[in-house]
């Protein structure tokens, strides 16, 4: 691995090498966990739901809770109904959630367990919900399985009962972290406009030191705000892998309006999303935005010469790299390598426009591997590389700099409280991207060429 | 056994915590866990995995979707002297046409676009859950992959469903025995050379073992699996004793080295003061050389001198402090009583996901009154018997970690994400130094005050 990689690109039909992507229910317990109260329910084997639940762990540094199946041999014999019946009884008996979010894994899917007629035969307490998503882990990825949660979340709780909608708009803000989903909600309360976000998982997996375990912290989407989503006058999905099919789901079932647009990452990306909003709700953005924006193009003025030019690969969620990619351009970068492990020709068709727009070609490609992309930086050397933990291991084979953005980051901290949504998070993009550049610069110049004013 | 109210366990758990002096009571262990808890336990797979992953010079292919391989791309902190191929991630990345034709062509295909590009003398193909299911035949395809390219291609049966953790160290017994090879009780058996079962090597911690032996004049033939590759694996059979440190997971696979080759085995800890002492006069005391026998009191003496005193100024700072355990197997809960015994902490509650019944038993008989001990236990038993004992610390893995420090309790990571070896004289300085790291760390001080008063 660590420098296994050839540099010749022979082609490969039989799996992934070190993968860049993994597997549906992750991402459906994610969603899950932003939903207030709520406990995700894996049903499948129990190592499933302890490897989600680790990989959770390592990233957000919080407890992650959610139950599972645990499936035997039997069950997987005569099907998982007696097991997701007793473990909703005891779901409800021992942890008391409001609501029980049960995805599926490959192995149920495969054996053909039909959740919801388990449902129709199961007990649940008066009060409490249950509510499922199908999140087979041999199609798609984990941006698959979040999709599909939330997609969930519409299909059992959004509820059209105004006659005239709420001013009020959905967002879904996508697989994103805690600290993006809270800069977002900061944007639209500034623009002064009444929201529901889901899922929302801040004030859950990045709680608040208190001395106390809080098995359900308090934050998350809440049932009565979920239910509302369908009386609301707009959605605007963020993301159109994560977000786009439960809005578009709930305009088929509410008739609320689904708007899809890029993950708000970037001066452009965000502009887009602060004049949706604007152009649904209110009159005009608030100063208070115009002058983080103007902060921002401020701050990319005053170093654009550090980046211009320099070569840069991307990989990671794919709603997530196409607003990066479209930022890194307008920083006056050239994306020579961006690839995804989530399958979905939409990926490459929209980053392929970008580059043709900015005169540029690269490697651009969905459903790929991180061997891959390393075989492309072997071919085509770049300055900086942007994605999640498991880039470490092409930096340091091509001592290459890089900067951790996206999920999952194992091996550095904080980054899930910090956002690089808005005009804030693009700041801290640009601090991120400029100081790794300058730090290698200083770390190779030769004396003479070592300077204090850069 | 004290009946715990309703909020906190169903019945079907009562049965698997015990609180000693309360009654005489058999702990139930070893069972399936109760569907809809939060177990805190993994599956064949992951068992299987862990086991053989420090392999080195290994191809660990993944036979499923895609998550079973990225979960464990390199999570374990077993380390390698020589080769890197084990620290790569290797799938099929079944599809959904492949469930419903299956994947026995992929994976064919898979292994010999590997074996093209790594050359490797040994893949290890894993099935997950629907391997079975869909009715692929690993077994075929391994055998025929293993003709064609002249190599050892072992398929690990190690489907999540078909058991628990313990199942899977079980099925990466029995892959390892098929690479070793067939029964051979007439065999040359290396004077004074042992293979070391059951350390993974994390952090180094074999290696520390491998030195100690090496002084006293053992050679360590191979280790199971810490930084072994295939050669060494291949030669185990010439070693005249086997030593296992983790029982939970090695002690099947030296029952059938002893059927197979005539190795007897012994159990050893290299945790603690005490126990690394211990252990190393046992496995002295098996081959009975007078030479062998002083140079282990020896180096024993030397080791001792050298850190006892720095364990005594830890003990002082650690006077009054309680300990909760909570770990993989029962081995590990045991010796961790013991070795925080050395350091003036008590432990006051310990738990293990797949401990057995034997060593329940042992546990039992070291701990305090009052302690309590619990199997498969989930995060909520967890917390409430750490506050009602007064926990300061909790000994987990990574799911554990950020559950103690919500509740403002000290952590200690006993897993795979170690960073420090905790193993021989060098390892019990290493946890004291851990252990007063966290335990006395000035973070705490402003959860104590309760927030802005």
């Amino acid at each position: 691995m660590l420098n296994h990689t050839p540099k010749e690109i022979q082609e490969r039909k039989g799996g992934l090498i070190n993968p860049a992507k993994t597997c549906q229910p992750i991402g459906a317990m994610y969603a899950a966990l932003g939903i207030h109260k709520c406990l995700p329910h894996s049903h499948g084997s129990q190592g499933c739901c302890s490897y989600h639940r680790m990989h959770l762990t390592r990233h957000f540094r919080d407890p992650i809770m959610a139950s599972t199946s645990s499936f035997t041999e039997g069950a997987s014999v005569f099907g998982g109904g007696a097991n997701l019946k007793t473990a909703i009884k005891n779901v409800f008996a021992i942890y008391n959630p409001d609501v029980m979010a049960i995805h599926t894994t490959c192995l149920t899917e495969t054996i053909g367990d039909d959740i919801p007629s388990y449902l129709g035969q199961s007990e649940v307490p008066e009060g409490k919900i249950v509510i499922h998503a199908n999140t087979p882990s041999y199609a798609g990825s984990h941006v698959t399985g979040f999709s599909n949660m939330v997609k969930g979340m519409v299909n059992y709780l959004s509820e059209a009962t105004t006659e005239v909608k709420k001013e009020q708009v959905n967002i879904i803000p996508g697989f994103v972290n805690p600290g993006d989903m809270r800069e977002i909600k900061r944007l639209v309360r500034v623009m002064g406009i009444n929201y529901i976000m889901f899922p929302d998982t801040s004030g859950v997996v990045d709680s608040p030191m208190t001395g106390k375990f809080e098995m359900f912290p308090r934050g998350g989407t809440t049932v009565p705000e979920l239910k509302d989503t369908g009386n609301s006058r707009l959605t605007l999905a963020l993301g159109s892998f994560a977000s786009t099919d439960a809005a578009i789901q709930l305009e088929r079932k509410c008739k609320v309006p689904a708007k899809s647009l890029k993950a708000p990452v970037g001066v452009k990306a965000t502009d887009e999303f602060l004049i949706a909003l604007r152009n649904s709700f209110v009159k005009e953005i608030p100063y208070e935005l115009e002058e983080e924006r103007g902060q921002l193009v401020d701050i990319m003025t005053d170093t654009h010469y550090h980046f211009h030019g320099k070569k840069v690969a991307i990989f990671g969620d794919p709603d997530i790299v196409i607003a990066l990619t479209e930022f890194i351009l307008s920083l006056g970068m050239i994306p020579v390598h961006v690839l995804t492990g989530t399958p979905g020709s939409a990926f490459e068709k929209e980053i392929k426009a970008m580059l043709l727009e900015a005169g540029l070609k690269g490697n651009v490609k969905a459903a790929g591997d991180l061997f891959e992309f390393h075989q492309w930086i072997k071919n085509e050397p770049v300055d900086l590389i942007i994605g999640n933990t498991y880039g470490k291991y092409i930096a340091r084979a091509e001592d290459i700099p890089f900067i951790r953005v996206g999920f999952p980051i194992l091996d550095r901290s904080v980054h899930s409280y910090l956002p690089i949504v808005g005009y804030k998070g693009a700041m801290r993009l640009v601090e991120m991207i400029s100081n790794a550049l300058l730090d290698r610069q200083d770390r190779d110049a030769a004396d003479e060429d070592f300077e204090l004013v850069m | 056994m004290s009946a715990l109210p309703q909020e906190h366990s169903v019945k079907e758990r009562q049965d698997s915590i015990s609180i000693k002096g309360k009654q005489k009571k058999q702990l139930i262990c070893d069972t399936d866990s109760v569907a809809g808890c939060v177990s805190q336990r993994a599956c064949v797979y992951c068992g299987a995995r862990v086991v053989l992953n420090p392999i080195t010079d290994a191809l660990h292919l993944v036979h499923g979707p895609i998550g079973c391989a990225s979960y464990t791309w390199d999570i374990r902190g077993s380390l390698s002297s020589g080769a890197d191929l084990y620290r790569n991630s290797f799938s099929t990345d079944l599809r959904e046409e492949d469930v419903i034709f299956g994947g026995e062509k992929k994976l064919a295909l898979a292994i010999d676009e590997l074996v093209q590009r790594y050359q490797p003398k040994l893949v290890f193909v894993y099935s997950t859950c629907i391997i079975g299911v869909i009715g692929d035949d690993l077994e075929a395809v391994c055998k025929a992959a293993s003709a064609r390219h002249n190599i050892e291609v072992i398929p690990v049966q190690s489907s999540g469903f078909i058991g628990n953790k313990s199942a899977g160290y079980r099925a990466a017994c029995d892959a390892l025995l098929r690479l070793i090879g067939g029964p051979d009780r007439d065999l040359y058996h290396k004077a004074k050379t042992v293979n070391y079962l059951g350390d993974f090597n994390l952090a180094g911690e074999a290696w520390i073992i491998k030195n100690y032996l090496r002084q006293i004049g053992i050679d360590v033939n191979v280790t199971f699996t810490g930084d072994a590759n295939f050669e060494a694996l291949k030669n185990a059979p010439t070693a005249s004793l086997n030593i296992i440190q983790c029982a939970g997971s090695m002690t099947y696979l030296a029952q059938k080295m002893y059927e197979n080759y005539n190795i007897p085995f012994i159990n050893v800890s290299f945790l603690g003061l005490e126990d690394t002492a211990e252990s190393l006069r046992k496995v002295a005391a098996f081959f009975g050389d007078q030479d062998l026998i002083r140079h282990t009191e020896e180096l024993i003496d030397t080791e001792d001198a050298e850190v006892r005193p720095v364990i005594e100024s830890y003990r002082k700072e650690f006077s009054g402090k309680r300990a909760a355990v909570y770990v993989g197997g029962g081995f590990k809960a045991i010796s961790l009583i013991k070795q925080f015994r050395e350091i003036g902490i008590e432990v006051v509650m310990v738990g293990t996901q797949t401990g057995r019944k034997d060593e329940y038993e042992t546990i039992n008989d070291l701990v305090e009154e009052g302690t309590v001990v619990l199997d498969d236990a989930n995060p909520t038993e967890l917390e409430k018997f750490m506050i009602e004992k007064g926990a300061h610390l909790l000994v987990g893995g990574v799911k554990e970690r950020p559950l103690a420090y919500k509740l403002g309790v000290a952590f200690l990571d006993h897993n795979h994400d170690r960073k420090h070896p905790l193993s021989g004289f060098v390892g019990a300085v290493n946890l004291a130094k851990e252990v007063y790291s966290t335990l006395c760390s000035p973070v705490w001080n402003y959860l104590e005050k309760g927030g802005l008063k």
